[in-house]
């Protein structure tokens, strides 16, 4: 760019949006539509009107995304070419994933699940020893890792999808259909928000604590795994049989995961200020993100998770409207999705009208985290109802 | 409560008290403060203790109506609490809590409160988005976070007013200048529409609540309570239900009801349910079920429910009725009512029964033709009994059995028959027969479960199913220990040959025949009963096994003399397969006196016929919950995305300099502000010089705000 920071500081006149995109961001936009088209010529034929109209907006969010926030376009295009290597090896034999080396070790969805699981944790580990040995390098390393466990993660839901059709076309369906793929969805959703935020407010402080609600949806899933065989592709029930579904999961998972990294920063203030009034020139003192940061970031994820939550709701409510007969029916998982919101509703009311800040809130926010999990895990555990499809 | 944490607030515009009273006196001043009633009133509905109070309240409660399942039959609540907690729970609502009183109250509060606080907020929101505050004093905003001052020697006021409002038109700020006399003031604004996002949230909250609250069971309760319904809790059909238990099609602006239809037949009303009853709402057309499909995946799940409906409403569609087909997720909208596929069941299959008698000698099956919903008389060993023929199913997908631990395995266990058996007390027992047997660990067997009391778990006989695929051999074997006369035949028959005398042998007879009986009557239990009560107790064990062994042996002759009257070959051994059935066939006879059934049901034959459970609603209340749900999408994120910022500008000749005192503040998103506020003051720079570092004003703590902004600030 021939622009120097002075002249662009000169400029009376703030470079209008068109103005300040670049030739990548045109590439980015040429590229991510020309896939979407691929994409939508390959599939048509499994897809109605709904949801082509869905593959529009994702495509639309996903450029949007990529100009917004530049690492996602090289996070995207990694996910893509993956993705791309794993439906090539596969062709159309759902069996070669126990002979083709690629597929066997690397690509196959639960091979590929197993590589994010194991990074994940090793990235924990790498954060907490980069806080606590104050290590650049070591911090570099686990900001790595987490994005190739997120990739790996997201390649594995991807070729998941397709083995569900490779398993049968009457099986196929997006991979957010049961607790097991909703909980490999809710890793990747957080490590995505805690990178945007790593990556916003500079620096690897916060990674530990995001990272270890993610580890701790890894050793859930090995559990499940290991000890339910919930891994295996099930054909849809007829309630889940709809466009809704795309739409309504990950925005609630956007949600929990937001919730989730405001509740592990939570946890980080409780320990900082603990910290500070115990040992002020101890070292956790010193290497734990700021107060001000946490309290920060604690409530744009908040937000985020808030504004999410409210549109994942009203798509519940309207795809409770045409499978259920009402928008809304007390039914147990959509009275804790209400008690999940009118709780971060009043959390919002107390920071924003009443000014409060610090300890109080953050355990508030900690709370809201076991809420939260209640209406996601401890409903299908423990209650019945119109969502028992859910169950462990 | 904790305190609330006082920090570094002053550039937010909040309408509750706010550490800088000159930038907010416009959102929190009350028109009149008279302490009147009214006012009083409105003060404590608005507040935002009670707002907050009312948000955790309602979560509450809402949780109270998830731990106990709502809406279930009473006699469950009752055999699940006991008839004194029953009660108490029946009259704290907690059934139906969403449609109890004090529920539906404590939500009426919520949106109450909402609405007060709109009210309330409104006109000062509206104000602030329109009015520029220029009336405001240096030492104000020099107290903001954001600010920066200079001292212009050579520069003329005019000018530099000018360079300000030229970079504010550049940043498309809208502006007013206010001639103070000795100063001018700019006072400029932009991103007022943030204002929308409080107003469209509330108000969608206040929207989708009313519009919930019209659509739940409030007009029903209302009729209730007016007397002019009264809900119907006899089990009776549908033209004998009293008018005082119907609706007329639109007195009620919202309801869900359902219906179970047979296939071919058709209903012009649905069933609504309330609490412990019903009330049936008349349909303004008829639903008439022409097929009903379910079909499945190859593992035997179901994979969808399909309803060929047709609609018939001479007032609107005339002589041609329409057709229309309904799946789950896919309703059907018919004049503002809905037709949701929500259930199915039996509408009446036709089976073909054989009874074969258990309690009795005779071998002989009784063959049966029923259809389900109906019901038989036939006899019993203690009185008649009613057979009531409830349930067909054409598949059982079930958890496979042999499974290992942890595996998830799915097996169709084929179709059966579901059946109760009532005494003439009124006594029932539930029993569930699979028609085809059951292959388990290698063997097959006729399956049959049994319980005495709704919602226990069933117990399941298990009948050796025999080389042709039937329970006979193993009912032949029953019956022979039932056959006194020929029992004492064999006996004697069989007696092993010994040398002892006449009166052991004879004593012998007695006991093995006497055991058999014991056995075909009460199972292995009667026969360790009856040894406990003749023989002494530290004699009980050895006699015990003494005369299991003596029953084995017995039971093993009458066994393998069934076999040769099957023509068996069974004169040098019997085979591996004979063992296990025989071992099987006692395990079921040992359980059979707690199956109390005197006969085993086999369905041998059927003709299904299905019915669909339909849900029709209407919900009047749906267009103003659907627009609240738009306002609440655009409202959030308009409220947490964007921000109403206001910069002003104070201007005055000081010594011949010119002073200008640029400060200002944004409702959210402070980094962002910040680091646009740095950016305007770094342009000012470039135009006017540097700044004067801080003097007069406060030392500024750096907030979390400015360090962000700092840092995102050098990208
Ligand atoms: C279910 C009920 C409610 C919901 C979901 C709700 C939601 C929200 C949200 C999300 C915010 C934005 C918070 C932020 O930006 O951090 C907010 C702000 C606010 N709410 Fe509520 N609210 C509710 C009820 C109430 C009630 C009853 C009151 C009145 C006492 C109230 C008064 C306010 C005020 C004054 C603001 C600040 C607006 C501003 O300064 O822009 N809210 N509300």
């Amino acid at each position: 760019m021939a622009v120097t920071r002075e002249a662009m500081l000169d400029q009376w006149e703030q470079p209008s949006f068109w103005r300040r995109l670049t030739v990548w961001d045109g590439l980015w936009v040429l590229l991510a539509t020309t896939g979407s088209i691929l994409l939508w010529w390959l599939y048509q034929s499994y897809m109605n009107g709904y949801e082509v109209a869905i593959q529009v907006g994702c495509t639309l969010a996903l450029v949007a995304w990529g100009v917004y926030w530049k690492p996602a376009r090289s996070f995207v295009l990694a996910v893509a070419a993956l993705a791309v290597l794993a439906l090539w090896r596969y062709g159309a034999d759902y069996a070669l994933r126990h002979s083709d080396f690629w597929l066997k070790y690397f690509l196959e969805s639960q091979a590929a699940f197993m590589w994010m699981s194991a990074l994940y944790v090793l990235a924990t580990v790498a954060y907490f020893a980069a806080l606590l040995g104050r290590s650049d390098f070591v911090g570099k390393t686990a900001t790595a890792l987490t994005w190739t466990a997120t990739v790996m993660g997201s390649t594995g839901l991807l070729v998941r999808w397709r083995e569900s059709y490779l398993l049968g076309v009457d099986i196929g369906h997006i991979p957010v259909s049961n607790l097991y793929e909703v909980f490999i969805l809710f890793a990747l959703v957080t490590a995505l928000l805690y990178l945007f935020h790593e990556n916003r407010s500079r620096t690897r402080a916060m990674g530990g604590f995001a990272l270890l609600a993610i580890s701790g949806t890894v050793a859930f899933l090995l559990w499940y795994t290991f000890d339910r065989e919930a891994h295996h592709i099930q054909p849809l029930i007829p309630a889940l049989q709809s466009y809704w579904m795309k739409i309504h999961v990950p925005a609630n998972f956007i949600g929990y995961g937001a919730f989730a990294l405001a509740a592990m920063l939570g946890v980080a203030y409780l320990l900082r200020s603990g910290a500070e009034a115990r040992w002020p020139d101890g070292l956790l003192a010193r290497v734990l993100p700021p107060l001000e940061l946490l309290d920060e970031v604690m409530y744009r994820a908040i937000a985020l998770g808030f504004a999410a939550f409210t549109i994942a709701t009203i798509l519940g409510a309207l795809w409770a409207a045409e499978a259920w007969g009402g928008y809304w029916s007390w039914d147990p998982k959509e009275t804790w999705a209400l008690i999940v919101w009118l709780n971060y509703a009043a959390w919002l009311h107390l920071r924003l009208t009443k000014g409060w800040r610090g300890a109080a809130m953050a355990w508030w926010a900690v709370i809201g985290l076991l809420v939260t999990l209640f209406a996601f895990l401890g409903v299908n555990m423990f209650l019945s109802g119109l969502h028992s499809y859910g169950s462990l | 409560m904790p305190e609330p944490i006082p920090t570094d607030r002053v550039e937010q515009a909040s309408p509750h008290a706010s550490p800088n009273p000159a930038v907010n006196e416009t959102v929190t001043r009350q028109p009149n403060c008279r302490r009147t009633p009214s006012w009083a009133l409105l003060e404590f509905f608005g507040s935002m203790n009670l707002a907050i109070t009312l948000l955790v309240v309602v979560a509450v409660a809402s949780a109270i109506g998830t731990v106990l399942q709502q809406n279930q039959p009473y006699p469950d609540y009752l055999l699940k609490f006991g008839p004194f907690w029953f009660e108490v729970f029946r009259r704290l609502g907690l059934y139906d809590v969403y449609g109890a009183g004090w529920f539906v109250a404590i939500l009426a509060f919520l949106i109450l409160s909402t609405s007060v606080c709109l009210y309330r907020q409104a006109p000062g929101m509206l104000r602030e988005m329109v009015r520029f505050r220029t009336n405001v004093q240096v030492r104000s905003l020099r107290g903001f976070h954001q600010h920066a001052e200079w001292r212009l020697p050579d520069r003329d006021l005019d000018a530099v007013l000018g360079t300000v409002s030229e970079l504010l038109r550049a940043r498309g700020y809208r502006w007013r200048v206010h001639d103070g006399g000795d100063h001018r003031v700019v006072a400029a604004m932009k991103g007022r529409y943030n204002r929308f996002g409080y107003l469209f949230t509330h108000a969608a909250v206040v929207m989708i609540g009313i519009g919930g609250l019209l659509d739940g069971n409030l007009w029903l309760k209302l009729k209730e309570w007016r007397g002019e319904v009264v809900l119907e809790t006899r089990d009776l059909a549908a033209r004998d239900i009293p008018a005082v238990s119907r609706l007329a099609p639109g007195a009620v602006p919202a309801f869900r009801g359902n219906v179970m239809l047979p296939e071919g037949a058709a209903a012009n009303f649905v069933f609504v349910r309330a609490r412990d009853g019903f009330v049936l709402q008349d349909l303004p057309f008829a639903i008439e079920l022409k097929d009903f499909q379910v079909a499945y995946y190859d593992t035997g799940q179901p994979k969808s429910f399909v309803s060929q409906v047709v609609i018939h409403d001479r007032e609107h569609l005339g002589e041609q009725p329409m057709e229309a087909t309904i799946r789950v997720n896919h309703p059907l909208s018919y004049r503002g009512y809905s037709i949701y596929q929500s259930d199915f069941g039996d509408g009446g299959s036709k089976l073909d029964l054989r009874a074969w008698p258990l309690t009795v000698a005779r071998l002989e099956p009784t063959e049966v033709k029923g259809t389900v919903d109906s019901s038989l008389k036939v006899s019993g060993p203690t009185g008649p009994l009613t057979l009531e023929l409830d349930d067909f199913r054409l598949f059982n997908l079930l958890p496979e059995p042999d499974a290992q631990s942890g595996e998830r395995k799915f097996r169709n266990f084929g179709p059966s028959v579901g059946f109760k058996l009532r005494d003439a007390a009124g006594e029932a027992r539930e029993y569930f027969n699979y028609m085809a047997p059951v292959q388990l660990e290698g063997r097959w067997f006729f399956i049959s479960g049994m319980r005495a009391r709704p919602g226990e778990p069933f117990t399941y006989l298990h009948i050796p199913a025999d080389p042709s695929n039937s329970p006979e051999r193993f009912l032949r074997f029953n019956a022979r220990l039932r056959d006194s006369i020929w029992l004492r035949d064999f006996l004697a028959r069989s007696a092993p040959a010994s040398d002892e005398s006449p009166e052991f042998r004879r004593d012998f007879e007695r006991v093995r025949l006497s055991l058999v009986e014991l056995f075909a009557q009460g199972g292995s239990a009667a026969v360790a009963e009856r040894a406990r009560a003749v023989v002494p107790a530290e004699r009980l064990q050895e006699a015990s096994a003494l005369y299991l062994n003596i029953l084995r042996d017995t039971l093993a002759q009458i066994f393998i003399e069934v076999l040769r009257t099957e023509g068996v070959e069974v004169e040098q051994a019997v085979g591996e397969r004979e063992e296990a059935f025989f071992n099987d066939a006692v395990s079921a006879l040992s359980a059979l006196p707690a199956h109390a059934s005197p006969f085993y049901l086999q369905l041998t034959g059927f003709q299904q016929v299905e019915a669909s459970g339909l849900q029709v609603t209407h919900s009047g209340g749906v267009g103003v919950v659907y627009t609240g749900f738009s306002l609440l999408i655009i409202g959030v994120f308009i409220m947490f995305y964007t921000s109403h910022r206001r910069l002003w500008a104070w201007l005055a000749v000081e010594d011949g300099a010119t002073r200008l005192l640029l400060a200002g503040t944004g409702n959210r998103r402070q980094a962002e502000f910040a680091r646009e506020f740095a950016s305007l003051r770094t342009m000012l720079e470039r135009r006017l010089g540097p700044f004067e570092e801080e003097q007069s004003a406060p030392p500024t703590i750096p907030s979390p705000d400015t360090r962000l902004a700092a840092d995102v600030g050098t990208r």
